[in-house]
């Protein structure tokens, strides 16, 4: 029963946060300016993050714990440079 | 290795409704990134997606291995703290960039620059 | 002791991220995280920077709370303005908000607490003058934002950070 249980409703979250990463990569692609696209690209780092710990509950596997923690850590540094990039056209100064 | 589908009823259900909401609030701030008009209201929508959704996915995922385990998982709440700390400094460092980006090309819509610390450096000067 | 921990709060932070990392107690991970985590105190003191003054842990406390309900709070009150999309009436804007603390620390505190709370950014800050550019999403009354910033986060921030 609770294997059901678990099976369906991580199914189901994982569907919503495929939709979100599709959204985001829609605005990634329609822009229409660079900001945007920056931004969209950190929403879909944070929706992969999560999609990593819902595969964790639904497997019980603790791999993806580590693997979420690396996706937060490399989307922040991205991140961070392209804004850099963005505000001065260069990333170091 | 451990199954989640050992888990007793209560916890599968409350891990399942946790781990619903947290995605439905993240899908919600990613569909307001393609909804919303100009970058500035879009800049507010992924915060639900690193707040409210993160947390509830995360509370989820400590209940179940708490519970598969029998001892207390809270490595978790690394990543809570990791982006409740970061997310704020990259949506600074962006609106801050695309607001220096309108600014530049004369953008109307934004609000100028403040005269300030021209006027404040010039009065350093003499000084120096 | 001060000597050897002169950023006790960061030591002890970094202390326990090890051992969360490690997901153990063990006497041999808590020496060896304890000797990284003096060792990178150590490091900071070297970097001089301005020492926080934390005061006051019940208002820690409290300021913890409100942040934690007006997350949660303005987490449905932009979800509705997601959802609506383009079909709403547009109410978002930049505003000016005058802010009094000096503290370095409080307003690091103030800018995190206000750009993770969805529905407003934090976007310049003019420490001459004193004035905060920020942009709302549900701008329909000023004063209401100012009064919130003002009384809600930034009196308690002024009162943990003397």
């Amino acid at each position: 029963m609770s294997a059901t249980i678990i099976i369906w409703s991580v199914s189901i979250a994982q569907i919503l946060l495929a939709l979100a990463m599709v959204a985001a990569t829609l605005r990634l692609i329609k822009g229409p300016r660079a900001q945007d696209r920056v931004l969209a690209l950190d929403t879909f780092y944070v929706n992969a993050m999560l999609m990593m710990l819902t595969f964790g509950i639904r497997t019980g596997g603790e791999l993806y714990f580590e693997a979420a923690l690396i996706i937060a850590v490399l989307g922040f540094v991205g991140t961070v440079a392209l804004a850099k990039f963005l505000m001065r056209g260069e990333v170091i100064e | 290795m451990i199954a989640p589908g050992d888990l007793p009823l209560w916890a599968a259900i409350i891990v399942g409704a946790l781990t619903i909401g947290g995605a439905a609030f993240t899908l919600v701030g990613s569909f307001g990134l393609w909804r919303l008009r100009s970058f500035y209201d879009r800049v507010h929508t992924p915060t639900l997606g690193t707040s409210l959704g993160t947390v509830l996915i995360i509370v989820a995922s400590m209940i179940c291995f708490t519970v598969l385990e029998s001892r207390v998982i809270l490595q978790e709440l690394l990543i809570f703290v990791f982006v409740s700390v970061t997310t704020p400094v990259t949506l600074m460092l962006l609106a801050r960039a695309a607001l220096y980006r309108d600014r530049a090309e004369g953008n109307a819509s934004v609000p100028p620059a403040d005269p300030q610390p021209i006027l404040k450096a010039r009065e350093a000067e003499p000084d120096a | 002791m001060r000597r050897l921990f002169p950023f006790p709060l960061l030591t002890l932070g970094l202390l326990g991220m090890w051992l969360l990392l490690n997901q153990t107690v063990a006497l041999g991970h808590i020496l060896l995280g304890g000797a990284v985590a003096t060792g990178a105190g150590l490091a900071m003191a070297a970097l001089k920077p301005q020492k926080p003054k934390i005061g006051k842990p019940l208002a820690v406390l409290r300021l913890l709370g409100i942040v934690a309900t007006d997350v949660i709070r303005s987490n449905f009150a932009v979800a509705g303005i997601a959802i609506q999309g383009k079909r709403r009436k547009q109410t978002s804007g930049f505003m000016t908000v005058p802010i009094d603390m000096q503290n370095r620390y409080g307003l690091a505190i103030l800018s995190i607490i206000m750009t993770a709370t969805p529905g407003t950014v934090w976007l310049n800050f003019d420490a001459g003058s004193g004035r905060l550019l920020i942009h709302v999403l549900d701008l329909k009354d000023e004063q209401a934002w100012i009064d919130i910033i003002k009384n809600r986060y930034e009196r308690l921030l002024m009162e943990i950070f003397q």
